[in-house]
């Protein structure tokens, strides 16, 4: 990273502690790719979640005490006898017999790029050795849009045969066999992560064979008994590492803002109290395009603040990211409600003042013949009815453009259709 | 989301509140539904916090577990749960109707007439959510094999006795859920937002307090604020004044103020579990009250013509439930096996097939979005001319002109349908061009060479014709092979007895 690109970053941080980030964030955000205010406000290790409460709209999802202490202590449990149990586990999963002994070298260091560094030598002293090798909480490093990134997994095995496994020990239960797909999908994009890095590692280094089937440690069924499950994350893998390219790189976001940008909360005396003007960090933050989706609600710390400015902007996509799909170009909720509006013989006003619900509209949509353009409409309001139908009711030029003509046809049927079924004039249904 | 799901949401953000998404109401209410709003605790499978449950709106049954990780204490919550359920969910079954039907003797295979009995109404457990449902099948699953002391008397954990039924109901009911349109087990949400368009997203949906927002914002709020203000008002304790609706927690609830409590009450202090009841009931209060209040706004909607013909399908398998349990059978196995697996697949898609055909049928708002799918259309007759079919006694065939707006996927050939009496009449595409669809009548004409009255449209007449069936499944209303009792001749299935096996144990307790 070069050192302005840090200077910069630092800058945008402000005086706060940089906060890492770590594979659950990197698995987020390789789950909205398109966002460039996620990407940098996480490759500058700004704290989300003190911006959103700040900005008055803090996260809408937090973590019970109740689970923190569970997890730990059935991740202890898991690691209990220098990790006899999850060795058995393991080597039960992979059809192995349970070797009598296995190294567990100390990985202690300090700060991350040392770990990191103590992790590299492990793995390759361990894969040298050729026994079995235990790695409880490795360090390591990826490089993800111009900036490091220290991940952690739970642990990772080393094989006589040289493979490295990834484990991840996760408190959710698997009951008769199954765990819920949603939190497993997580686990598995979390553990792509992990394999992305020892990858990268392993051709550092030059020796060691990450796997891509990475096993999940859970609780079996309602006990606290572990049991373990293999999981393929090659998709996953190859979602993550396009993903990860694709993800718009932060020097590019960052050479776009105005000149002196930044999140800092100018915390008080008290290390605590946040200074800044709330409108000067909005500000800051709106700077920077976002991509907001209604799946950044579960994921995204800034997400009730992103929501809010789509809402004020009128974004299809705040109603659910299929959305625009079906829309074309139209990309505003005024915008499609005008399209449409003209299959209602031009009842609705884009502004919506004055509109008439649509159960109210006179002739229930029927009669919309030649009155589509008539209500200001005229740039794309001729241009559909002639071409293959023909003798429909959209009188008007030859048809020659699809896409977002076709587009603009249908929503105006579905209106037109809407309508006459709401004011009760539609044949079908109950007719 | 179909496009017109879609405008729908939009209309709604527009105006600032939900916009109807159905014109009829498409699932039965039960006249006396029993409400259940559990809660879990978090980070544990099968943990129960606490519940509301009854089937009087002001006078719920109020149960918490003050440590929810103590045994014996959860263990006392399914009893009570067991209690105040287990009268509900069996009151349905005694009151039945018999059905009289040729079947054939087992053994000699000679036709003779089998009696049957269905029940003339069934329960209805109405959660606040889809998780809600899931967590129904979870407790289920967690009861229906345990062992109580009479069954077992070496049983080191017995729970008190009527858990493992109560679990198998549960299961039951979690269960039937999974078949399309049914209503033993029906989310508040799902029901709302099958009716009515939010102007946010159906994953902001399953937030009851916010949904309803929308549907019944406060005068002169915008759906948009309300909903906002369900999902983030806090009170000056820092609670959420809107709770989820379970079944977990607010994060900040159990840091804040249950995790303290929890602990007061493990330092024995008194009037620690008051303090814990107290807290887990304010969580529960507000969603159950919404529940209510979705439930007033649904009885508002007219039934649709056959939600009472789906509902039979539910009572059916009520009524299978309880014949199974009659006959002594174990409780249903942990896994299916592959064929049943299978075969219920399969018996849910149909089951969507023909929930959709006849949504579509019941309401002109659900047909047109098959209309705009092309798979149906609907326009004025222009022209009508006789036709006869070939052969020695010649059948009408009359070929009718129906004039459109509509543009369906249909080509010469294409069968069609429509209503016509209570029955489906079919016909048969002979045409079809841009705004015009010329269709060739096939059946339902009596039997004479004239068609009998009112069997053939009229120019002038409006007529909707579907290119998908509209009953498209036998109307025998059989309960499914997966709900056949054995002394029916369902066949229990070898991995099924094996899959049946209590779970083990582990002597400390697993929390
Ligand atoms: S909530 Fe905002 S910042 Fe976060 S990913 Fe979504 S759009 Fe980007």
């Amino acid at each position: 990273m070069s050192t302005t690109l840090e200077s910069r970053l630092a800058a945008l941080r402000g005086s706060a502690p940089p906060r890492p980030m770590d594979a659950r964030t990197l698995a987020a955000l390789a789950a909205n790719p398109g966002c460039g205010r996620r990407a940098l406000l996480d490759a500058a290790g700004v704290d989300k979640g003190a911006v959103a409460e700040h900005l008055g709209r803090p996260a809408p999802f937090g973590q019970s005490q109740f689970s923190i202490v569970r997890g730990n202590a059935f991740e202890a449990r898991v690691k209990a006898d220098g990790c006899a149990e999850l060795l058995r586990l393991l080597c039960e999963r992979l059809g192995l017999p349970a070797p009598d002994e296995a190294a567990l070298p100390d990985l202690s260091a300090v700060g991350p790029a040392g770990r990191a560094e103590r992790t590299r030598q492990a793995l390759e002293e361990a894969t040298a050795a050729g026994g079995w090798s235990l790695l409880d909480h490795p360090m390591l490093r990826l490089e993800v849009a111009g900036s490091a990134v220290h991940l952690e997994p739970d642990a990772v095995v080393v094989r006589p045969d040289g493979r490295w496994t990834v484990v991840e020990i996760k408190s959710f239960p698997i009951l008769d066999g199954c765990a819920d797909p949603a939190k497993v999908g997580a686990a598995a994009r979390q553990s792509a992560v992990y394999v992305l890095a020892l990858r990268a590692l392993a051709e550092r280094i030059g020796r060691g064979e990450p796997e891509h089937t990475v096993v999940l440690v859970c609780p079996k069924d309602f006990s606290n008994l572990p049991t373990c499950a293999a999981v393929d994350v090659r998709k996953q893998l190859s979602v993550t590492v396009r993903q990860l390219t694709r993800l718009t790189r932060v020097e590019d976001i960052v050479s776009e803002l105005p000149e002196g940008t930044t999140f800092d909360l100018a915390l008080d005396d008290d290390r605590r109290t946040p200074r800044r003007p709330v409108e000067e960090l909005a500000a800051a933050v709106d700077a920077v395009p976002a991509a907001y989706a209604p799946d950044c609600l579960s994921v995204c710390e800034l997400a009730f603040h992103c929501r809010a400015r789509a809402h004020e902007c009128g974004a299809v996509e705040a109603l659910g990211r299929g959305v625009r799909g079906e829309l074309g170009a139209l990309a505003s909720v005024d915008e499609v409600l005008a399209a449409a509006a003209a299959g209602l013989g031009g009842a609705w006003q884009a502004d919506g003042e004055g509109s008439a619900p649509a159960e109210h509209v006179s002739g229930g949509g029927c009669g919309v013949g030649g009155g589509t353009d008539a209500h200001g409409y005229a740039e794309d309001g001729g241009d559909f009815g002639g071409g293959d139908f023909g003798g429909g009711d959209f009188s008007g030029g030859d048809r020659r453009d699809f896409g977002d003509d076709a587009v603009t046809w249908r929503l105006r049927e579905a209106a037109r259709l809407r309508a006459e079924a709401l004011a009760g004039t539609a044949a079908g249904g109950r007719a | 989301m179909s496009l017109i799901a879609t405008l729908a949401r939009m209309e709604a953000l527009r105006e600032g509140r939900a916009r109807p998404l159905a014109t009829v109401r498409h699932r039965h209410l039960s006249e006396r539904p029993m409400v259940f709003v559990p809660l879990t605790t978090a980070g544990e499978a099968g943990a129960p916090l606490g519940a509301l449950f009854g089937t009087d709106r002001e006078e719920p049954t109020l149960l918490v577990v003050p440590q929810p990780r103590d045994r014996d204490l959860r263990f006392a919550f399914l009893a009570q749960l067991a209690q105040g359920m287990l009268p509900y969910l069996e009151g349905y079954a005694d009151d039945v109707d018999v059905e009289v039907r040729k079947g054939k003797d087992p053994e000699t295979g000679e036709p003779v007439e089998v009696e049957r009995e269905l029940c003339r109404d069934a329960p209805q457990l109405l959660v606040p959510n889809g998780s809600g449902v899931r967590y129904v099948r979870l407790l289920g699953r967690s009861m229906r094999f345990r062992r109580t002391a009479e069954e077992a008397p070496d049983e080191p954990y017995p729970v008190p006795s009527r858990v493992p039924l109560l679990g198998r109901w549960m299961t039951h009911f979690g269960e039937r859920a999974l078949t399309p349109g049914s209503c033993l087990l029906v989310s508040m949400t799902d029901l709302l937002s099958r009716h009515w368009a939010s102007g946010q997203s159906g994953l902001e949906d399953q937030h009851l307090g916010a949904l309803l927002a929308w549907l019944d914002p406060p005068p002169g709020v915008h759906g948009s604020e309300a909903a906002l203000r369900a999902e983030t008002a806090r009170d000056e304790r820092g609670l959420l004044e809107c709770p989820p609706a379970g079944p977990a927690t607010d994060p900040a609830f159990d840091n804040k103020l249950l995790a303290p409590a929890i602990t007061r009450y493990d330092a024995g202090l008194s009037g620690a579990e008051r303090a814990v009841r107290d807290l887990v009931g304010s969580q529960l209060r507000p969603t159950w009250d919404h529940v209510w209040r979705g439930l007033d706004l649904l009885r508002e909607l007219p039934p649709g013509d056959r939600v009472a013909a789906r509902w039979e399908g539910d009572r059916w398998s009520y009524t299978g439930h309880r014949d199974r349990l009659r006959a002594g059978e174990p409780p249903q196995p942990k896994r299916d096996d592959a064929v049943t697996a299978a075969a219920k697949l399969v018996r849910r898609e149909t089951d969507q097939v023909r929930l959709d055909a006849h949504e579509a049928l019941d309401d002109p708002l659900v047909m047109a979005e098959r209309r705009l799918a092309g798979e149906a259309f609907a326009g004025e007759v222009v022209a009508v001319e006789m036709a006869y079919s070939e052969g020695r006694s010649p059948r009408p065939r009359p070929l009718v002109s129906v004039s459109t707006h509509d543009r369906p996927h249909v080509e010469p050939g294409t069968r069609v349908f429509r209503r016509l009496a209570g029955k489906a009449q079919e016909a048969q595409v002979a045409a079809a061009e841009p705004g015009l669809v010329v269709v060739r009548l096939v059946n339902q004409m009596g039997r004479g060479r004239v068609p009998a009255e009112g069997t053939v449209p009229e120019p002038g007449d409006v007529v909707c014709l579907t290119a998908f069936e509209h009953d498209p499944r036998p109307a025998a209303p059989l309960p499914p092979p997966e709900e056949t009792p054995w002394t029916h001749g369902g066949p229990p299935g070898e991995a099924a007895m094996g899959a049946s096996a209590p779970d083990p144990h582990t002597a400390e307790d697993y929390l």
